[in-house]
């Protein structure tokens, strides 16, 4: 489980998050929404570490990460997985080397293991045969699949997704979202995903917190999401004209 | 003195949370590739040209029955070796593989690549940025030999070509009075050279934030503040080692 307490963080002055409180439950997908510029991409980085929270703290299963030292932070680092919103593939290596490269850099694996370890993965991801195939000759949702299965490689028990849909058709987002969700109940991962997509919040959204200009104002389940009694949220799920008739 | 904090500490998170030492030998290796074999084309045509014309110029300047032929060879020769090869070829690197390695940094950085390094716990600014700098130290110094070499090379062909000086009066002038510490010396402004293009490029590359047009400046000053640096540091040795 991941606990975030009080999460502060500025940028030149201005207060993006505004002390966020909240638990990321394990083999669930937990989901934070919000509209664009909410601070949503911010708050993962704050807990994945890429930016230091002024103020509060980030708990890995009870170990501080927001202020332990370099080497306690590797530690917890090594245990996550991410997948990042334009995929962040290495240009200069192929899908293979992609997929790998956390084992090569990670571990002592043998050749052979790595090998076998990096197709069970691509073909949990549902690709095969475009292990020599460079990421600029692969689609968007390919490298999608891709980046998931770079983030999985290495076994890890946190596995973060930023914005896993964005550029994507409403049928590829909807596979991704449905893998994300299958690995993570396999693997028993908490994973911790940040979107504005309706449809990944109605598919997959077992966890969900609701961000409103640096804010936390809501937190709940994809069930109880239509009904929160939050103005802002309803503004935000029901913004669409078939929510609005569904409602 | 704000950048200069913070490129000290850039420089400090180079040894500090490394890999295992068998990754670094990989890397520094397809480094060496991309900065050192990748160059010899640019390289070799600058330095020939470079040697051809210096002599013709020299030979120009030197007009005068008072003055022995061979005198030009050694000019040639000591300009080559002193400055022309180490210095100019610098500017050329700096130009060549300076913004190759800000490109390749700034492009990394703004594609997120460089924060997945971070989040699977590597250094990457050890990973990415201390092999490039290994191996322009290495492959730079080779780089600056070859240099001299085909630019005295291409004086001696541009003589026989002119007819300027006799192949005989170019070999005596390049062994003439031959001082071996100049050799010394510019391999010494080769070193420190190629520290400062690889560091000042990709310190800034890994600084880049925006996007394309960000990648195109952070580029451009790899450059600009190579070159002035490569200078500062040619005045500083020279006043230092030659003063």
């Amino acid at each position: 489980m991941i606990e975030i307490n009080n999460i502060k963080k500025s940028f030149q002055g201005k207060e993006i998050l505004k002390g966020i409180n909240g638990t990321f439950e394990p083999g669930k997908c937990n989901l934070i929404i919000g509209s664009s510029g909410t601070g949503k991409s911010v708050l993962l980085k704050c807990i994945v570490g890429l930016f230091k929270p002024d103020e509060g703290d980030v708990l890995y299963d009870g170990r501080d990460f927001s202020h332990g030292d370099k080497e306690a932070q590797t530690e917890i680092r090594r245990e996550i997985g991410m997948l990042f919103q334009g995929s962040a593939l290495f240009d200069s290596k192929n899908v293979e080397q992609n997929v790998m490269f956390p084992l090569n850099v990670l571990t002592d694996m043998g050749k052979e293991e790595k090998l076998d370890r990096v197709n069970f993965c691509l073909q949990r991801v549902g690709l095969e045969n475009v292990n020599t195939k460079m990421p600029s000759e692969i689609s968007g949702g390919m490298k999608k699949r891709v980046g998931i299965a770079r983030a999985i490689v290495n076994q890890p028990n946190y596995l973060f997704c930023d914005e896993p849909n964005s550029g994507l058709d409403p049928q590829t987002s909807m596979v991704i979202d449905e893998l994300i969700d299958e690995i993570t109940q396999e693997y028993q991962m908490t994973t911790t995903i940040v979107t504005h997509d309706m449809n990944s919040v109605i598919e997959i959204g077992q966890k969900v917190m609701y961000l409103y200009q640096g804010e936390k104002l809501w937190d709940g389940t994809n069930k109880d999401i239509t009904h929160s009694g939050v103005k802002e949220l309803d503004d935000f799920v029901f913004a669409n004209r078939m929510m609005k008739e569904f409602r | 003195m704000k950048s200069l904090g913070k490129f000290l500490i850039f420089a400090g998170q180079l040894f500090v949370r490394r890999e295992n030492f068998s990754t670094y030998v990989t890397l520094t290796i397809d480094e060496c590739i991309k900065v050192g074999y990748n160059s010899l084309f640019i390289v070799t045509i600058v330095s020939v040209f470079m040697g051809a014309v210096t002599t013709i110029q020299t030979a120009y300047n030197l007009v005068s029955p008072f003055i022995p032929d061979y005198v030009i060879s050694l000019v040639v020769r000591d300009m080559t070796v002193l400055e022309l090869a180490p210095t100019i070829m610098a500017i050329v690197y700096a130009g060549k593989v300076g913004s190759n390695i800000a490109g390749e940094l700034g492009t990394m950085r703004i594609t997120e690549q460089i924060d997945a390094l971070e989040v699977m716990g590597i250094n990457s600014t050890s990973y990415l940025v201390l092999p490039k700098i290994i191996a322009s130290m290495l492959m730079y110094p080779m780089l600056v030999v070859l240099s001299a070499f085909l630019s005295i090379y291409g004086g001696y062909l541009t003589s026989l070509a002119t007819g300027i000086i006799s192949g005989h009066d170019y070999i005596y002038g390049i062994r003439y009075d031959f001082i071996e510490f100049n050799i010394a010396f510019a391999l010494i402004k080769a070193f420190v050279f190629a520290f400062l293009v690889a560091a000042i490029s990709a310190y800034k590359g890994y600084f880049t934030s925006g996007g394309a047009l960000e990648v195109g400046q952070s580029s451009t000053a790899a450059v600009t503040n190579s070159c002035i640096a490569i200078l500062l540091a040619d005045y500083l040795l020279a006043q230092l080692l030659l003063g």
